[in-house]
């Protein structure tokens, strides 16, 4: 059910500015890959680029390859719906639809992909969902209340909740704890452990405790200055990223002397 | 170092915020008052026709009898505008919001505000001269075609002055009112919501089903109510694009008559007792108008915990 993620010499532009160069990275599946750098170095708008939501923004485009197992996500004739509905993602704020109940937040991408099912089936996907999410417990008393109610740690389990309902092949984080408490990130934490048994996971975050908690391998982008592109310095295992990176500018990062 | 005791205020400043919160107290009561005395008016004005035995009304069956065709003829103008404006409005707000590219879109939010800039006499002149006349035909084929159904039931009009030309007409003039309200709101739409619908797979008419238009439900109701008002009270363009008459169902024969234009047509010669039956129509306008926009709060209210806003 999970597939890996081959990246080729990809380069980021918004319009004429390049704004992340010569990216190749090799993401395994079943693993959990963080992404720190400094704010600014692209690594945001890379992990973007891995389920096109990129071209959101206008002028946005890409050169290189992405292999989804092999498939091009920019091969002509690929459909990004189609991109979005196999890697699916969890942003950084936690964004359930207001007007839409717990349940139906849950089977929102459900419905999208395959318009007719059975209220068995709905009531069975959602009650899993949310257990995957370690959310059931404390909302399947409420599952018609809107889910703009919850606590943000529970929106943003909530959210995830509505991401691996769809069952992709790979979930993408951007910063997915970066407004929450310390208690609700611990339990998003929790989550991305279960949830690499399942699916390829790729976090991007500010926190360089948690990619060492969470991550099985690391990836380190930075920026040379202002006007410049984002490139990706280094990329191991957590461990040896932290321990004993390869790199100055890694080592300087990761031990907190600059960034 | 200074030191500011607690009890030393800016006097000044202290002073503004006064003068300030009289000014915006007293801007408050003046609409309430200014609302409380046309009611007053209208209420004084219209209680002799009230009350006036039913042969001193003109129709001499009294005031009721002489109100509700009317009543009926304004809701059904108002009614086929809202039909005809709302989808129309609605499209083109998407548009210029989600689909069209930037340069298009503000050219082209410019002359949807611009139509709003048009007299209404100018639409009634466009509508009696020029729609009705081309209009017809095709209200001749309604009735040969779908003339089984009352509201299409023949003969069409030969001048094309119906109340459905009516409506077409107002239907126009509340397409830049609900346009222009809608795009504001679909604009407001949280990025969030709309990334959140297109990272699970969600078609770009997807992402506005789920996203865009439920957080805009709200708004497009009280974009379709002002819509709405503006309908109910147009005058002068129904004045002179229908032929009026009696109630008849059929839309597309002479006849009906809005409470508005019938107050319009009728005001310069009333004396006495007529006045006193146009105001009290006047009167029951504000009173439909009224209870329309009550009703759309009730609505938006109705889904308050829904709305997001939370």
């Amino acid at each position: 059910m999970s597939k890996r993620i081959d990246v080729k010499d990809l380069n980021v532009y918004y319009s004429k500015f390049l704004a992340v160069a010569d990216v190749n990275i090799n993401i395994e599946a079943k693993s959990v890959t963080a992404f720190i750098g400094p704010s600014g170095c692209g690594k945001s708008t890379f992990l973007r680029t891995l389920n096109r939501m990129h071209e959101v923004i206008p002028g946005a485009r890409v050169e290189g390859e992405v292999l989804l197992d092999g498939d091009n996500l920019y091969g002509p004739g690929v459909d990004p719906v189609t991109v979005r509905s196999q890697i699916g993602m969890v942003f950084q704020r936690p964004n359930p639809f207001p007007t839409m109940s717990i349940r139906d937040n849950v089977l929102a991408g459900v419905k999208l992909n395959n318009q007719r099912i059975s209220k068995g089936e709905a009531d069975a996907l959602v009650e899993r969902s949310l257990q995957g999410a370690n959310l059931w417990n404390e909302v399947k008393d409420r599952l018609g209340k809107p889910g703009s109610g919850l606590s943000g740690g529970q929106q943003q389990r909530l959210c995830i909740a509505r991401a691996i309902a769809v069952e992709p092949q790979v979930i993408l984080m951007d910063e997915p704890c970066s407004a929450l408490d310390p208690i609700s990130t611990l339990a998003i934490e929790d989550l991305i452990n279960e949830l690499k048994d399942q699916y390829t996971v790729v976090i991007v975050t500010h926190n360089m405790q948690q990619a060492a908690r969470v991550s099985d391998k690391t990836a380190f982008f930075n920026i040379a200055g202002t006007g410049k592109p984002g490139r990706l310095i280094e990329y191991g295992d957590t461990h040896t990223m932290f321990s004993n990176p390869t790199e100055k500018a890694t080592e300087d990062y990761v031990s907190g002397r600059f960034g | 170092m200074t030191t500011t005791s607690l009890t030393t205020s800016r006097g000044a400043g202290r002073a503004g915020d006064k003068v300030f919160s009289a000014a915006t107290l007293a801007a408050g009561c003046l609409i309430l008052a200014v609302l409380f005395g046309v009611a007053i008016f209208l209420v004084i004005q219209a209680f002799p026709a009230l009350v006036a035995s039913p042969d001193k009304i003109q129709g001499g069956e009294g005031f009721f009898a002489y109100i509700w065709p009317i009543v009926i003829g304004t809701l059904i103008a108002a009614v086929i505008a809202l039909v005809i404006a709302t989808p129309v409005a609605i499209g083109v707000a998407l548009f210029i919001s989600h689909f069209a590219p930037r340069k298009l879109a503000s050219g082209l939010g410019y002359v949807i505000d611009l139509l709003a800039a048009i007299p209404s006499v100018v639409y009634g002149a466009w509508g009696a001269a020029f729609l009705a006349k081309e209009i017809s035909p095709a209200y001749n084929w309604l009735a040969n075609n779908l003339g089984w159904l009352p509201i299409f039931q023949g003969p069409a009009s030969a001048t094309g002055k119906t109340i459905l030309t009516a409506g077409i007409v107002l239907s126009v003039m509340v397409l830049p009112i609900i346009t222009s309200l809608s795009r504001e709101i679909f604009l407001q739409t949280p990025k969030l919501h709309e990334e959140a619908a297109l990272a699970l797979g969600a078609t770009r008419w997807e992402m506005i089903r789920m996203a865009v238009l439920p957080f805009g439900r709200p708004g497009i109701i009280s974009a379709v109510m002002l819509g709405l008002g503006r309908a109910l009270g147009e005058t002068m363009a129904v004045a002179l694009v229908l032929s009026s008459g009696v109630l008849t169902a059929s839309l597309i024969q002479s006849g009906n008559q809005t409470i508005a234009a019938e107050i319009a047509l009728n005001f310069p010669e009333a004396s006495g007792l007529k006045v006193n039956t146009l105001i009290a129509a006047g009167l029951v306008l504000f009173v439909i108008t009224l209870g329309v926009n009550m009703i759309a709060r009730w609505i938006i209210s109705r889904h308050k915990e829904f709305s997001g806003a939370n």
